[in-house]
């Protein structure tokens, strides 16, 4: 092999657009399906109530997750962290979090892409949607093994004209004359509101997830970003204000145009919502609005999932040939082409409401674990001991409330889907003992840990 | 049309899968597993490398 580099890594070409491509483009299709669920659990002003309470959740998570990941960056995110905060365990799980949650979400994005087709054509032309499945995987996963930059260019095009789509519907129905377009007075009623009480609001938390679900997948570009320190927090941040604004725009639209009753059944809340006005242009708008954030959603999962598969191979906490970086692209391809028939074969095999399932209960997970770990994060490593790129405010503040959040979701989830939690949780704790009593004799203990800080406080 | 539609998709995802599956091969067996599997954690590369598609 004279002549060729010895060395390889992936590239480091990303800057803050990117980032904020990646993260509202894995979430802003849950404005588009998903979120409406809520209003199914409990009326239309549950699913209003979950926007802001899981809004806040969210908040925290990128608020948490902006510190901490401005310091360990690493690709692997959230696992990256565990493994030098927390330790290899957590870490093993962190990471198998973040491979399910996404590429769950990539199937739930490849299912709702493929039914829509399906719906479009109509029942007459007999068509399933398992083509549109293949060919919407195959195209994501060849754009991430060509490189991170143009996947993550394409991301950022599609996922401006997805938010550009609902912004274009808001200003069309005429927001500022309740009554000419909207009829929020008529759909939501004292009745009507909250029809199964304070207990449906609670259930309706679980799908509320969906309106921000991803969000924390920026930390996996950390180590492909020019400045990770500055661009993370910013694309992090930025994105999460973004879709703020982008979910409770789709709330009060959908709201004041859908019954609560349709609004909680359809899978196509947006689009519907555009049929409703009577316009082919508004139709058609958020059509290729909802295709274009299920895109962008799987484009982001698959380049998330695959960084986190790579970093455990690279860290031997699985077989180290995941690890291989391509020569030419720069990226994580074994991975890449790993979770591929992984992801086909549950797009094939599971509905909508499961693989949804399945990922949610793999990002509560995250989420609780991010709680304890920053609190441990500024425990061990307190401010002014080592360098961050942001110290997030009011701690410990976020760390409790998303904590405190978390195992109310955990209460939600176990309403609607208990079983899958239970066998989630079964899963979890089955691969846990296989890593500890097995596969940790494989880890190459010392080179794991790669940040040059200081010993922990009280150590 | 939407049976050929759908008939174009199987193909074209089928026709990027053999693509990758190819250049799989082709690169695993081009290249040293060793320097595949280089990467290290916590290195920072030099931001002046260009980046071709």
């Amino acid at each position: 092999m004279s002549g060729e580099k010895s060395h390889l890594a992936l590239l480091r070409i990303l800057g803050p657009i990117h980032v904020w491509a990646l993260g509202v483009g894995i979430v802003l299709v849950g404005e588009f399906t998903g979120w409406n669920f809520s209003a199914d659990k409990g009326g239309a002003l549950a699913a209003l109530i979950a926007c802001w309470v899981i809004g806040l959740l969210y908040t925290a998570v990128a608020m948490i997750d902006s510190e901490v990941t401005s310091t360990v960056a690493a690709a692997g995110g959230q696992y990256a962290q565990a493994k030098h905060i927390v330790g290899p365990l957590m870490a093993f799980n962190v990471a198998l979090y973040l491979v399910f949650a996404y590429t769950m979400l990539e199937v739930s994005n490849a299912i709702l892409v493929g039914d829509l087709m399906v719906a479009t054509a109509g029942p007459d032309a007999g068509i399933e949607r398992h083509g549109f499945v293949v060919l919407m995987i195959a195209v994501l996963c060849f754009l991430n093994y060509r490189g991170v930059l143009v996947t993550l260019n394409i991301n950022f095009v599609i996922t401006a004209l997805a938010f550009l789509s609902i912004i274009i519907l808001f200003f069309s129905v005429q927001p500022w004359s309740q009554g000419t377009v909207l009829q929020l007075g008529k759909m939501v009623t004292p009745e009507n509101a909250l029809p199964y009480g304070w207990l449906g609001v609670l259930a309706s938390f679980q799908f509320g997830i969906w309106y921000y679900l991803g969000i924390e997948g920026t930390t996996q570009a950390a180590e492909e970003v020019r400045s990770p320190a500055r661009s993370l927090p910013f694309g992090t941040m930025t994105g999460m204000i973004t879709l703020l604004i982008g979910a409770t725009i789709t709330w009060y639209v959908c709201a004041s145009m859908l019954p609560w009753e349709y609004l909680g059944f359809t899978f196509f809340p947006l689009y519907d919502a555009a049929k409703m006005t009577g316009s082919a242009s508004l139709e058609f708008l958020l059509f290729w609005g909802t295709v274009l954030a299920g895109v962008a959603s799987a484009n982001g999962c698959i380049n998330d999932a695959s960084r986190a598969w790579f970093s455990l191979g690279r860290d031997r906490y699985l077989p180290a040939w995941f690890s291989a970086v391509h020569p030419t692209y720069r990226t994580p391809y074994r991975s890449i082409l790993f979770l591929l028939p992984i992801a086909l074969a549950f797009a094939f095999i599971s509905d909508l409401n499961q693989a949804i399932t399945f990922s949610i209960l793999s990002g509560v997970l995250q989420y609780t674990f991010m709680s304890i770990n920053v609190m441990m994060f500024r425990k061990k490593w307190p401010l002014g001991s080592i360098r961050r790129g942001y110290v997030h405010p009011f701690h410990p503040l976020p760390a409790l409330i998303l904590l405190v959040l978390c195992i109310i979701t955990y209460g939600a989830v176990f309403l609607g889907y208990g079983s899958q939690l239970i066998a989630m949780v079964a899963f979890y704790l089955v691969v846990s003992l296989w890593f500890h009593f097995y596969r940790y004799r494989y880890v190459q203990r010392g080179a794991q840990f790669s940040m040059p800080w200081p010993r922990p406080s009280g150590y | 049309m939407w049976h050929m539609l759908s008939n174009a998709a199987w193909v074209i995802g089928a026709a990027l899968i053999l693509w990758m599956l190819w250049d799989w091969w082709k690169t695993d067996t081009t290249h040293s597993e060793d320097m595949l599997t280089s990467s290290r954690e916590g290195e920072i590369e030099a931001v002046s490398e260009k980046h071709k598609i």
